[in-house]
């Protein structure tokens, strides 16, 4: 369905070379490798086509490196990777923001991973506890507190499923020992408590607090696998790297269990720590964001013999291959089941492309997210006809922008940690008919005269996960772009118009 | 009045920083001084002999277990003692927990805030033996103490804590108006004592304040929880700490900024002065005593 397009990578190797001028030169020589433009790789006949489809382009820059201050970057830290994003959609697990008020004020809420079950009772994602440090807990060692945190937890919520300890900063400082705390509470309440040392000081974004996070199930939650109640069938996967933002992994989880597996476990949005518990007995890994998640898939391959693969729930096109390809591992019966699956969705598909497409069509993307949206979302927005012009990563790895190969056309822009300048002047020049990106984008971007979309939260919308997902995905795109309210952007004294003549 | 005199001792830890200080103001006291101390070390123990008493209540602990040190009274934390000598005691975390640099910097804003330093000619800070962290540099920077005395002995790793400690005046100098007043050598009987820390001070650009010479009586003042201007108020040492006292309150303002040298040129004084030997002469004494010990072997 994807169109064949290419884009003009010379232009965009110019609007590189005009950012980089602005730059003194030493900044410019390092921000010049964490930008590129994809290059057309000529892909040998014979080359076997891998899992992922075949290589379209080259789009390698340099990655996860520490930002340079003084510009604006969009990253987060090691805290935001741990609590905000892996930790935090445990829904029945209570999130200790661990230091002084402000990190776990700031992340109140959480990011919009929806949830079944009743706040403060027996879920506890959108609440907000911290053992807010005073001075006194820096000085004298914050132990204590935690000890008594853990005990006023227990007593308030008694239906909690476990605790997590997400540290801040100051507790890699002042060298708190809240492995032994946890071992000691969680032995005298009977329940899990995981110790993440998540210290927001730690690594160049949120990227290691993912990594610190997946170790942290590894070495405090998967031990437990043996006990868990769970009688294994021959079907089970789990769900891993899906947060539910909006209620994508329920749009996920009803096409794979219409082609008839089961899931086990989905980590983490609307997750029970149970559920990642009996993980181990799964038969296979589906991992969705690999960039928060592949850590945990590859000791569970390494431990417990479970193969993982990647896959794509993002437009048709992606879905119906990635249905395919998981169905393959299962044989024969379950791939029928999943051809069912796509035949059951097509008229659904065929009714967005018609109602969509014409209105969408050859339209121009720019993308600016985090972990796997960058890539994952493009052929989404290519099954509507649309283009993707330029798509950059905040704290994405090398490895990342390989997989980035297999989708980008060649000719798209690829930026880095983009700074805020540059992707002001890329969107700037590139002028996109949309750009799909984060809070602090969208009103710059909007003030330009631009339609945008926010490609973390869904823009309060979602789920955009599988065909249903692919519904609403096609709609709020046309809202933002087909919005009349672009046709006012010129005020109406600029050009002589009617209303200026009518005024007179 | 003279202006507020704003002093600090530094060194090694166990060199007896807190039984010089001690000493040394209780002279000052006799001079007519009046004084404050500020004990920056959470073990609590720069004020013993002053107030001839363990450990006071600190700022720190009167504050944790009120809720803040906002919560806390300067009359609750500042205690009186020899001849009218105000102590207050930082206090800090046990050992191995918290943050006790966070402390000392807490302490010093709270005792300032709430006018301690009113009404008091010499304000002295005793801090823990090597400044670990920025918390422990607090009385050196932000235009606190003027002036660092350094108590030090010929022992090799108290020359080396010396030589540090001036590295981190070196780095507050320029900032704030830090300065070195000098070395006071404590006596241990060791080599040429005298000359090394003369030769020190020459190096790093200060002077030998006072030499020190060791008396037992010190230990007996101690044992007793007194300074020995209290304890034995007519002794030779007394007239020791006396001088120290007299040479310090002249050296008001005449500060140095000092020249910390390198390890190596460090290393290269000890081995001029016999307190440091080469690794050749180490392997050759070593050989010799092996040799010795073969002969001494029966066949």
């Amino acid at each position: 369905m994807s169109e064949s397009y290419e884009n003009d990578g010379q232009a965009h190797e110019q609007y590189i070379t005009e950012v980089l001028a602005q730059y003194p030169e030493k900044f410019a020589k390092r921000r010049k490798k964490h930008l590129a433009v994809a290059k057309a790789v000529e892909a040998a006949p014979e080359a076997p086509v891998g899992e992922e489809g075949p290589l379209l382009t080259e789009c390698d820059v340099k990655s996860n490196i520490k930002s340079i201050p003084g510009v604006m970057t969009i990253r987060g830290c090691a805290y935001a990777g741990s609590k905000g994003v892996v930790w935090g959609p445990v829904k029945d697990m209570v999130h200790i923001s661990h230091g002084p008020v402000g990190c776990g004020q700031y992340s109140w809420s959480q990011r919009r991973n929806y949830y079944v079950g009743t706040t403060g009772v027996d879920a506890f994602g959108t609440m907000q506890i911290t053992s807010d440090f005073q001075e006194k807990d820096i000085v004298f060692g914050g132990d204590k507190k935690l000890d008594k945190v853990i005990d006023e937890i227990e007593q308030m919520f008694p239906l909690n499923g476990g605790i997590s300890v997400q540290s801040e900063c100051p507790i890699g400082l002042i060298g708190d020992d809240i492995e032994a705390v946890s071992r000691r509470k969680g032995k005298e309440i009977g329940k899990t408590i995981v110790p993440v040392r998540c210290e927001g000081f730690r690594g160049v974004s949120q990227s290691l607090g993912h990594h610190i996070a997946n170790d942290a199930i590894r070495d405090w939650v998967l031990d437990k696998s043996a006990e868990a109640d769970w009688e294994a069938g021959p079907y089970d996967v789990n769900i891993v790297g899906d947060y539910n933002i909006g209620g994508d992994a329920w749009a996920s989880r009803r096409l794979l269990e219409e082609m008839g597996l089961r899931i086990c476990g989905n980590w983490s949005g609307d997750a029970t720590l149970a559920e990642m518990e009996r993980a181990p007995k799964a038969k296979l890994n589906l991992i969705h964001c690999y960039r928060s998640m592949n850590y945990i898939c590859r000791h569970m391959e390494e431990k417990y013999g479970i193969p993982w693969m990647e896959y794509n729930f993002f437009g048709p096109s992606q879905i119906a291959a990635s249905l395919r390809k998981i169905a393959k591992h299962f044989g024969p019966e379950i791939e029928a089941k999943a051809e069912e699956v796509i035949a059951k969705y097509k008229p659904l598909v065929d009714g967005i492309l018609e109602k969509y497409g014409p209105r969408l069509k050859g339209k121009k993307v720019m993308l600016y997210v985090g972990g796997l949206r960058p890539r994952h979302v493009m052929t989404a927005y290519e099954d509507l006809g649309m283009e993707i012009a330029g798509t950059g990563y905040e704290f994405a790895h090398n490895d990342d922008y390989q997989r980035t190969g297999h989708y980008a056309k060649p000719g798209t822009l690829i930026y880095d940690d983009v700074t805020g300048y540059e992707l002001e002047k890329f969107v700037e020049k590139i002028r996109p008919d949309l750009v799909g990106s984060g809070i602090k984008e969208k009103y710059p971007v909007q003030k330009m005269g631009i339609p945008f979309r926010q490609m973390h939260s869904w823009d309060y919308s979602g789920p955009y996960h599988g065909y249903d997902g692919f519904a609403i995905f096609a709609r709020d795109m046309d809202l933002a772009i087909n919005n009349p309210v672009w046709d006012l952007f010129d005020a109406p004294w600029t050009d002589g118009g009617e209303l200026l003549a009518a005024a007179e | 009045m003279a202006a507020l005199r704003q002093i600090a001792f530094y060194g090694k830890g166990g060199i007896g920083k807190s039984t010089t200080s001690q000493n040394t103001l209780a002279a000052l006291v006799e001079m007519g001084q009046k004084i404050l101390i500020v004990g920056c070390d959470p073990k609590a123990d720069s004020t013993r002999l002053i107030l001839n008493a363990k450990a006071q209540d600190t700022v720190l602990h009167l504050a944790a277990e009120k809720g803040s040190v906002e919560d806390l009274e300067l009359e609750d934390v500042l205690k009186l003692g020899y001849k009218g000598i105000k102590c207050v005691e930082s206090g800090g975390p046990e050992p191995g927990v918290g943050c006790a640099g966070r402390g000392v910097i807490t302490s010093i804003n709270f005792l300032e805030e709430n006018g301690a330093y009113e009404d008091v000619d010499y304000v002295s800070y005793d801090v823990l033996g090597d400044v670990v962290c920025g918390g422990f540099a607090m009385p050196i920077r932000e235009n606190k103490a003027q002036e660092i005395y350094i108590v030090m002995s010929g022992e090799m790793m108290a020359l080396y804590a010396a030589n540090n400690i001036s590295k981190g005046i070196l780095k507050y100098a320029n900032t704030g108006g830090v300065r070195l007043g000098g070395l006071i050598c404590n006596e241990r009987q060791t080599d040429r004592e005298l000359d090394l820390a003369e030769a020190l001070a020459k190096r790093i650009n200060t002077k030998l304040i006072h030499f020190v010479p060791r008396d037992n009586i010190v230990q007996h003042a101690e044992l007793r929880k007194q300074t020995v201007i209290q304890y034995a108020p007519d002794s030779k040492q007394a007239d020791e700490y006396r001088q120290l006292a007299t040479k310090i309150h002249e050296n008001g303002g005449k500060g140095t900024i000092p020249t910390p040298i390198t390890m190596e040129e460090l290393e290269d004084m000890l081995l001029a002065f016999g307190i440091m030997k080469t690794d050749e002469q180490m392997i050759a004494e070593l050989a010799a005593k092996e040799a010795a010990r073969q002969a001494a072997v029966p066949a």
